[in-house]
């Protein structure tokens, strides 16, 4: 059996379209320090620093990691870059994760980062391969046709994507680092912003952001002596399937069923909507709410879209089950650090030590990520307690 | 700490342009390999998967998702990629296996180096402020490492060669070498330099390629029925990035990661080094202090033949080879990433006993 590791610093930088005031090495180190002084250590403390990002074409830099070990006081010891397409920033948490729970490390430093604003986002995913179909469609346009799909095959009717968008944003209203701040935001304004892929308007899409995002993950002995309470690893997951095959679903891909089963099957949940308290998911379109509410089991398939409706997934109006309080992808999107931040927010409520968007006696939190063609997915589980 | 083995291992010719193959096909005929080797049918057959690759080399983003087709991934499983070589993805799996989420793990690294023109594409690996944009290439400053050591009185022109015609002839005796041939240091001393102090001959090829291993516990190692080498020690360190901050002439990481590996606890009968120039592999066995009772890069390295993303995976490779022939009882595999030698793992293998 793995080793027991716990969350026990958390370190964010805020989020904006542009982080002109400092490098790539100064935004890792932001978060760096940030996640040191939470768990009131320093550098020196840490046994392996594991990096991760999205593909390096998002700033030009190839296998930064050589060039971030300064920053990252990593001189003298183990790095490690983890790139698993947009659910990076969960894999780095649980490969280093993995780190303490092979009993390998007893304390290590990983974070994530996207500094977007270095280049375009649009092309770097899109430009022309030698083998392949060229799809100029970036990933709003990729997604666009399966959402369609999850609509005419549930019924949902219009205003539930809208209705996301809104509610991650009235949560990232109550979190200071969230990129985008519209606490006015309202259905008529989502409504009436302007369709980019149709369903999707532009309301109902992630913005670019920059920003970085780093834990302190230690073994067992270390967080019992932390100085403010561990979030517990209670389970990890990873899973990946091909972007196509015949006879994919992918409205409701198996790689994601199959990862969430195992992280329960782990943390011991059974009813993840009753046995969690609170989810932070990777929604990056609005959309992507409701389908993974059914596709990680918090719902009957074709359903998702009820519980949204419902509240249930809003902190603001009191659900029971709220998603992304934090405001989610849907409020900051520094592509390879968005994952890490869901993870890293999962173990903020736990901790309980989320501030304005704290979830109420929050013990038990989902942090997910998702990348590729929804075919890549990082789950954990994390518990205020240690079983 | 539970006991790891390697089980099996096949890497591609070394090709200097893999013409209109993708990356998918250059993967593909490994893997059936090394499939057939363990006696497993696919991906599916292990507990866990995991890559190394670069975007840079294919020019596109997400290199490695196209790399999950080769696999047969449906239905899904468990898989993880580092932007490194496979030598890092290998060091990923063992953690896993340590603890206690696989007993059993497929690792491959492919690259696809000739469309582009790697030692200037390799220029964007350094700092984006004050040394990328001066285009300093890999082979400039290596060379820039090879003239410190030779104004330093460390090394001659000649040791270096004779570690260019030493892999030459090893090379002889490795089917999937580029560059090979009965070459002494003369002949290699007679070619003009091309980048002051370095040769053609003293720089590693551009090579096309991929290479696969298989990793399980030693326990299913014995019930697979398979030779294997146990890997009893593993460890990597990064150096500063900025060249200047280092000693260039030697290398602290590896003589690091090396006694943290427990190389010290035996002879080392083999080692492997991925060694891009010819003087670094000097600076590698000093560092280690390894005599004439090793044999170093049997294979030739990787100046005969650099399938970059996979040589780190190789060199493990290659010491497992020559343990499961019989050849040695213990070996080192060294991995490098950076310029000038800034990133090293090391890792130990030894003889498994007979299943």
């Amino acid at each position: 059996m793995a080793n027991l590791a716990a969350v026990v610093g958390i370190g964010q930088t805020s989020y904006t379209t542009k982080r002109d005031d400092v490098s790539i090495a100064g935004l890792v180190r932001e978060a760096a320090v940030n996640a040191l002084d939470d768990a009131g250590l320093t550098f020196k403390d840490i046994d392996a620093v594991i990096l991760g990002k999205a593909p390096d074409m998002f700033e030009g830099v190839i296998m930064p990691e050589i060039y971030l070990t300064d920053a990252l006081g990593c001189n003298g010891k183990p790095m490690l870059r983890v790139h698993t397409a947009g659910s990076v920033g969960g894999s780095t948490a649980l490969v280093a994760a993995s780190h303490v729970q092979s009993g390998t490390f007893k304390r290590v430093l990983t974070v994530a980062f996207e500094k977007q604003s270095e280049s375009n986002a649009m092309w770097a995913l899109s430009n022309p391969q030698p083998f392949s179909t060229h799809l100029n469609a970036g990933a709003g346009g990729y997604f666009a046709p399966i959402i369609r799909e999850y609509i005419r095959r549930s019924g949902a009717p219009d205003e539930v994507g809208i209705k996301v968008a809104v509610k991650d944003r009235l949560h990232g209203a109550r979190n200071p680092l969230a990129h985008l701040q519209l606490p006015d935001i309202t259905m008529e304004e989502v409504a009436e912003s302007f369709m980019l892929w149709d369903p999707i308007r532009y309301l109902e899409s992630c913005p670019s952001s920059d920003g970085a995002c780093a834990m302190v993950i230690a073994n067992e002995e270390l967080a019992d002596k932390a100085s403010k309470r561990p979030a517990w690893i209670r389970g990890v997951a990873m899973r990946s399937e091909p972007t196509m095959y015949a006879g994919r679903e992918e409205v409701n891909p198996q790689a994601g069923r199959d990862c969430a089963a195992d992280v329960y099957a782990q943390a011991g949940i059974k009813d993840p909507r009753q046995d969690l308290d609170v989810a932070e998911v990777y929604v990056p379109f609005s959309w992507y709410e409701p389908m993974w509410l059914e596709n990680l089991g918090f719902a009957p398939k074709g359903e998702g879209w009820k519980l949204t409706m419902e509240g249930a997934t809003s902190l603001i109006d009191g659900g029971d089950i709220p998603w992304n309080p934090s405001g989610g992808v849907l409020s900051s999107n520094p592509i390879g650090a968005s994952g890490m931040i869901r993870f890293a927010e999962a173990a903020r409520q736990v901790r309980n030590d989320a501030g304005d968007h704290q979830v109420p006696g929050a013990k038990l939190a989902l942090g997910h990520a998702y990348g590729g063609g929804a075919q890549f997915y990082a789950m954990w589980v994390v518990g205020s307690e240690k079983s | 700490m539970k006991e790891i083995a390697i089980v099996g291992y096949q890497q591609s010719d070394c090709v200097s342009d893999a013409g209109a193959l993708n990356e998918v096909e250059l993967i593909i005929p490994v893997l059936e390999r090394v499939f057939e080797q363990v006696g497993i049918s696919n991906a599916q057959d292990v507990d866990f998967v995991c890559s190394g690759s670069c975007d840079y080399l294919q020019g596109a983003a997400f290199a490695f998702v196209l790399g999950v087709d080769a696999l047969g991934a449906v239905p899904p499983i468990k898989e993880s990629h580092v932007e490194m070589d496979a030598a890092w993805a290998f060091y990923e799996s063992i953690l896993k296996i340590r603890m206690g989420h696989a007993d059993s793990a497929l690792i491959y690294g492919f690259g696809k180096s000739s469309p582009g023109e790697l030692p200037i594409v390799l220029s964007q690996q350094l700092d984006p402020y004050y040394l990328a944009p001066q285009w300093v290439d890999t082979i400039s400053l290596a060379a820039l490492q090879a003239r410190l050591m030779l104004d330093q009185g460390k090394i001659t022109e000649r040791d270096m060669a004779e570690v260019v015609a030493r892999s030459r002839r090893n090379a002889l005796n490795n089917p999937h070498a580029q560059l090979k041939g009965d070459v002494t240091a003369d002949e290699v001393l007679a070619e003009e330099t091309y980048l002051s102090p370095l040769r053609k001959a003293d720089i590693c090829p551009v090579s096309d390629g991929a290479s696969a291993a298989v990793i399980c516990t030693v326990e299913k190692a014995q019930e697979w029925g398979l030779p294997y080498a146990v890997i009893t020690g593993i460890d990597h360190i990064i150096e500063s990035h900025n060249p200047g901050m280092r000693d260039l002439t030697d290398s602290v990481s590896t003589r690091k990661a090396a006694e943290n590996a427990g190389m010290g606890e035996g002879k080392v009968d083999v080692a492997e080094f991925y060694a891009p120039f010819s003087h670094q592999e000097i600076i590698l066995t000093r560092a280690l202090g390894l005599g004439d009772d090793t044999s170093i890069n049997p294979s030739g390295g990787v100046l005969a033949g650099n399938l970059m993303m996979a040589s780190g995976l190789s060199r493990i490779g290659e010491v497992f080879n020559r343990i499961v022939r019989g050849e040695a009882d213990r070996g080192l595999a060294h991995t490098t990433s950076g310029p000038c030698l800034q990133h090293n793992l090391v890792a130990i293998l030894e003889k498994g006993e007979a299943a």
